[in-house]
């Protein structure tokens, strides 16, 4: 008992191993075993969603998954969102809107966008508003992280097309 | 956190032998975000936890128009509110599944976690309770099968021994003219836990002017979920009418014993619970009559 387990898994597309003990949270794990400190943590226990990451496709707070469960899943963290080609259509606009002030929300912020773009790459401001409820500013007051976010969207739409079927 | 032993099983036998015979405490992980939010708080302890996600039982998320529907206990509100026939022909499921938590907690929150947590505020509980579901539950000496109502004894505690399980929910098959709806008060749109919540489901006559039947179920007014029985069966029977559901909500209110706490004083939450009963069985009217009636994450008229 209390021994560390041996997870591996796949994190931004890169297979991975670590060791750690089975009271870990995945939020712990990333930031201070692997050094992937972009996943922030604001209180630790599901209420801000500063911590979002998306493992097998579905949208989650890191603080509330043990690190021993993503035995064997993909994770996609905010260190995966650019791209060696620049900076993806999400962060150019949260920088053209003004979306973030102190910014740390911002990575939560943007991987919850992220998946609900990839979820549904049209939404309507009320869509994007209920998507990202579980994730607290306290500094922009919302509005210009709806805006860029809409407009990401459609950036996203123009450079997809001809739509196809995504998922 | 104090350490545990993590573990997961892969066969609904091994999950029963490993709570049955494991020393010290044992906690079921399904989503973890009531379990590990209490572990990290020090409210709850943990000798070992075993994680039902390998389980096949507990993935299940079966949907027969005949045989009605089985939403394993280990099956995320996400995968409810995105099965479209699930969607269509429970749409009270909807209404709480997509209000539990943000995204994030709906993409690892269950019903049945909702459900063993045992709160009077648990969203899910109240329209569980409306559509007849049943607790399927494993254990040493085999399965058994329990009413949703019967299943919470006070806050944070359930009927589950030592050695059980809940493996599954099990919802009856929808009847023709009938509906749901679950809906709680809350100071704001999201991310709040209720103040009070109703959820009814009714069956109407072919013409949608007769109730055939209804059931109510009541969260954050007693220290578990209720089920307003009495103030189902008065609408059988009984023409649909702003005075047969004005009764009903009567009949829902005399059963509540709320309690004052943060969120509202008492006697502030007696008179929600006709509130939100009535606008619970407009809302499962409507639906029975075919009309729209939005969820949370649709707009209005959509
Ligand atoms: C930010 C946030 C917001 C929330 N908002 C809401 C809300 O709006 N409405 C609401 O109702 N709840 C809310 N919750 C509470 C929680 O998300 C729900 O109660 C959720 O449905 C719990 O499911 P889970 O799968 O995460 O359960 P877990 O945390 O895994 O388990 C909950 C409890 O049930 C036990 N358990 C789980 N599965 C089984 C099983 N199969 N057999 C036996 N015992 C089992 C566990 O041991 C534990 O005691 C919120 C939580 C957070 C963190
Ligand atoms: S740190 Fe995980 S939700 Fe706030
Ligand atoms: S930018 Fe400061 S919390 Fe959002």
């Amino acid at each position: 008992m209390n021994s560390k387990a041996h997870v591996k898994t796949t994190i931004n597309g890169e297979e991975m191993e670590f060791l750690c003990e089975p009271r870990q949270s995945l939020l712990e794990v990333l930031r201070d075993d692997l050094g992937l400190t972009g996943t922030k943590e604001g209180c630790n226990d599901g209420n801000c969603g500063a911590c979002s990451v998306i493992i097998d496709n579905v949208l989650v707070n890191a603080c509330l998954v043990f690190a021993v469960e993503i035995q064997g899943c993909r994770v996609f963290t905010i260190e995966g969102l650019a791209s060696p080609e620049g900076l993806h259509p999400l962060q150019q606009k949260f920088l053209e809107n003004a979306s973030l002030q102190c910014g740390i929300c911002t990575p939560g912020f943007l991987v919850a966008a992220k998946a609900l773009l990839d979820h549904n790459p049209d939404p309507t401001e009320h869509e994007v508003r209920h998507w990202l409820a579980g994730n607290l500013c306290r500094c922009t007051g919302y509005d210009k992280i709806v805006r860029a976010v809409l407009k990401a969207a459609e950036v996203g739409r123009e450079t997809t097309a001809p739509a196809g079927s995504s998922n | 956190m104090q350490n545990f032993e993590y573990l997961a099983p892969e066969t609904l036998s091994e999950a029963v032998n490993l709570l049955a015979g494991n020393e010290g405490q044992t906690r079921v992980l399904a989503g973890g975000t009531d379990l590990i939010v209490q572990l990290r708080q020090g409210a709850l302890s943990a000798d070992h936890v075993l994680d039902v996600k390998h389980l096949p039982e507990c993935n299940e998320l079966g949907y027969a128009p005949s045989e009605g529907l089985t939403i394993g206990a280990a099956v995320p509100c996400h995968r409810i509110y995105n099965d479209g026939a699930i969607a269509d022909a429970y749409p009270g499921l909807i209404d709480a599944a997509a209000i539990i938590g943000g995204i994030q907690v709906q993409g690892r929150a269950t019903f049945g976690g909702n459900l063993c947590n045992a709160s009077p505020s648990a969203d899910s509980i109240p329209i569980l309770i409306a559509y007849g579901a049943e607790c399927v539950i494993a254990g040493p000496q085999g399965n058994r099968r329990v009413a949703v109502e019967d299943f919470c004894t006070a806050p944070g505690k359930n009927i589950l021994e030592k050695g059980e399980l809940l493996v599954a929910l099990h919802l009856p098959s929808v009847q023709k003219s009938s509906g749901a709806h679950y809906l709680r008060f809350i100071p704001r749109y999201e991310m709040d836990i209720a103040v009070v919540g109703a959820g009814a489901s009714v069956q109407l006559d072919e013409g949608g002017k007769m109730f055939v039947q209804a059931r109510i179920g009541l969260a954050a007014v007693a220290p578990t979920p209720l089920f307003a029985r009495e103030a189902g069966q008065l609408l059988s029977g009984k023409e649909v009418s702003e005075e047969s559901i004005e009764t009903a909500a009567l009949a829902a209110q005399s059963i509540a014993r709320p309690i004052s706490d943060m969120r509202a004083p008492a006697d502030y939450r007696k008179h929600l619970v006709k509130v939100l009963t009535r606008r619970a069985l407009l809302g499962a009217i409507r639906r029975a009559r075919g009309e729209f009636v939005p969820n949370a994450v649709q707009e209005n008229g959509q």
